[in-house]
């Protein structure tokens, strides 16, 4: 018989890795991997917030990842920095942040570790319900945005003389991603989540032959990591997050070796 | 001022500063069915900004820009490169247009010559292909008015003069008016009914046989066949486009 919090992890890993493939794909299409940790760190000062409201509402580390979203897109108005320099700031200045209330709060100091690499074995049923709730509505979203998102990421302006609602859908984008990461935390933690989206992306780019196939490869590929790295992580009483991650990296190997031999 | 009828394009007196850094200045001119006006001016002209305000993509500090009503605007930007990370095939990046059929697409594919490698992934494209593909692409809406900016850029004479000749055969088919830039005179000479010589203002315009005489041309564009042209100052406030040289001698230090 398996414990009812294996299983609670096994549904939440799949409904999260579901969505970060595809999410994933995009960011690796668009180099936007910087960005998708610059979230992360930022669902940390989302922790912080929600300790000093003594509060566990999921909507304050939507809130705040969101929030770290639409400023980053306000500051790459101004030319003079790149996109690389304003999230370093924002990235290590939430993350600061982030460490430095938790830090003030004694009960929780202990706990540092969980925010870091998740606690996917104590998510219960309200976490999956939530979980549920932004994944099948990031899901719809993506489903909606994902040509014209496409064709942004080709060629922009191409895409703005075509039609597309370029600056819409680049939010919507962005805020897809502060979503499924701020969901995603409890899973498999700040600093493992790009990780997530990234590997599966990049190892269904070696099967797929069109951007539809990658997106729904990396699907495939995170679900499979996800299943093996709770399977390993009970067997062998190794962390969860990383057996995940590494799970990944190995579907990642086999795929590039798979091409080698056939090549 | 109303827009004549063939007339699909007209800017007049645009400026356009960046921190106040003046980049356009006082730029005028149409564009108009069955026409070809091409853009030439070195690096830093202001052709690429210009080219941005006629697409609309882009606001002017003063001046107007009138588009005739309802038309499409076919676009061919210069030199796309697609990332080795994304799958993409041509058939499919042709189909990243919006309300595109795949029948559309074959069509298209016919105009430039390209059916036979439709499957293929982009990146395997070669340069020549890659413009007439991103041609293709803006051929999809029908366009009015196609704009190109420098379409063959990193392409072989034979395969420049192919362009250039499916850029007229489509204008003559269709009879959409082409705004393009260019960096050579001599490559477009037989293509382009109108040449507009811009270093932030309009130096000189006219047919290009004209331009080609023109000193301002040579001022601008050097002579390398004959060495270092001489430079004169020469004023003058004409401010007809159409068919005249009108010279005003600012800002060439590399040729004083």
């Amino acid at each position: 018989m398996i414990d009812q919090f294996i299983i609670n992890a096994l549904i939440a890993g799949v409904m999260v890795a579901a969505i970060a493939g595809p999410l994933g794909c995009f960011m690796v299409w668009r180099k936007m991997a910087y960005f998708g940790d610059t979230i992360a760190h930022s669902a940390l000062m989302g922790v912080a917030l929600g300790i000093a409201f003594d509060s566990e509402n999921p909507i304050i580390m939507i809130g705040t990842c969101s929030a770290v979203a639409l400023l980053l897109l306000f500051l790459q108005r101004d030319r003079r920095f790149s996109s690389d320099t304003l999230l370093g700031i924002l990235a290590h200045s939430a993350l600061s942040i982030g460490m430095i209330v938790i830090s003030m709060m004694d009960r929780f100091r202990t706990d540092m570790m969980y925010y870091l690499v998740g606690q996917i074995l104590a998510i219960g049923i309200d976490d999956l319900y939530t979980i549920g709730a932004v994944v099948v509505l990031s899901a719809i979203i993506l489903y909606l945005i994902w040509r014209p998102l496409l064709s942004i990421t080709v060629h922009e302006d191409l895409a703005r003389i075509e039609g597309v609602k370029v600056d819409q859908i680049k939010i919507a984008y962005m805020l897809l991603i502060a979503f499924v990461v701020a969901v995603a935390l409890k899973v498999i933690g700040v600093l493992l989540i790009t990780a997530l989206m990234i590997i599966p992306a990049a190892a269904a780019r070696t099967l797929a032959k069109t951007p539809l196939q990658m997106i729904i490869i990396s699907s495939g590929c995170g679900i499979i990591s996800v299943i093996t790295g709770i399977s390993i992580s009970n067997m062998w009483d190794v962390p969860t997050g990383p057996a995940i991650v590494l799970s990944a990296t190995v579907l990642f190997l086999c795929g590039r070796f798979f091409i080698r031999a056939r090549a | 001022m109303s827009v004549k009828s063939s007339q699909l394009l007209r800017l007049e007196n645009v400026c356009k500063s960046y921190n106040n850094n003046l980049v356009l200045e006082d730029v005028s001119f149409s564009v108009s069915r069955g026409e070809t006006v091409t853009l030439i001016g070195p690096n830093g002209a202001g052709k690429s900004t210009l080219m941005k305000i006629s697409l609309g993509i882009l606001d002017v500090s003063s001046g107007d820009v009138h588009r005739a009503k309802k038309i499409s605007i076919g676009y061919m930007p210069q030199k796309v490169m697609i990332d080795d990370v994304l799958p993409l095939s041509i058939r499919d990046f042709l189909y990243l247009r919006p309300n595109t059929t795949y029948d559309d697409i074959e069509e298209v594919l016919e105009t430039v010559r390209l059916p036979h490698i439709a499957d293929q992934p982009i990146q395997s494209a070669s340069g020549g292909e890659m413009q007439r593909i991103l041609l293709a692409r803006a051929l999809l809406g029908k366009p009015d008015l196609l704009v190109l900016d420098e379409p063959v850029q990193g392409i072989d004479i034979l395969g420049q003069q192919e362009i250039y000749g499916l850029i007229a055969e489509v204008r003559d088919k269709t009879n959409c008016g082409v705004l393009m830039i260019s960096h050579d005179l001599h490559l477009v000479m037989a293509s382009t009914d109108q040449v507009l010589c811009l270093n932030r203002h309009i130096c000189c315009s006219g047919p290009p046989e004209f331009v080609r005489n023109d000193p301002e041309y040579y001022a601008l564009m050097g002579r390398p066949m004959e060495g270092v042209a001489i430079y004169t100052h020469h004023h003058s406030e004409g401010h007809d486009h159409q068919y005249h040289s009108h010279k005003s001698a600012r800002d060439n230090h590399d040729h004083d």
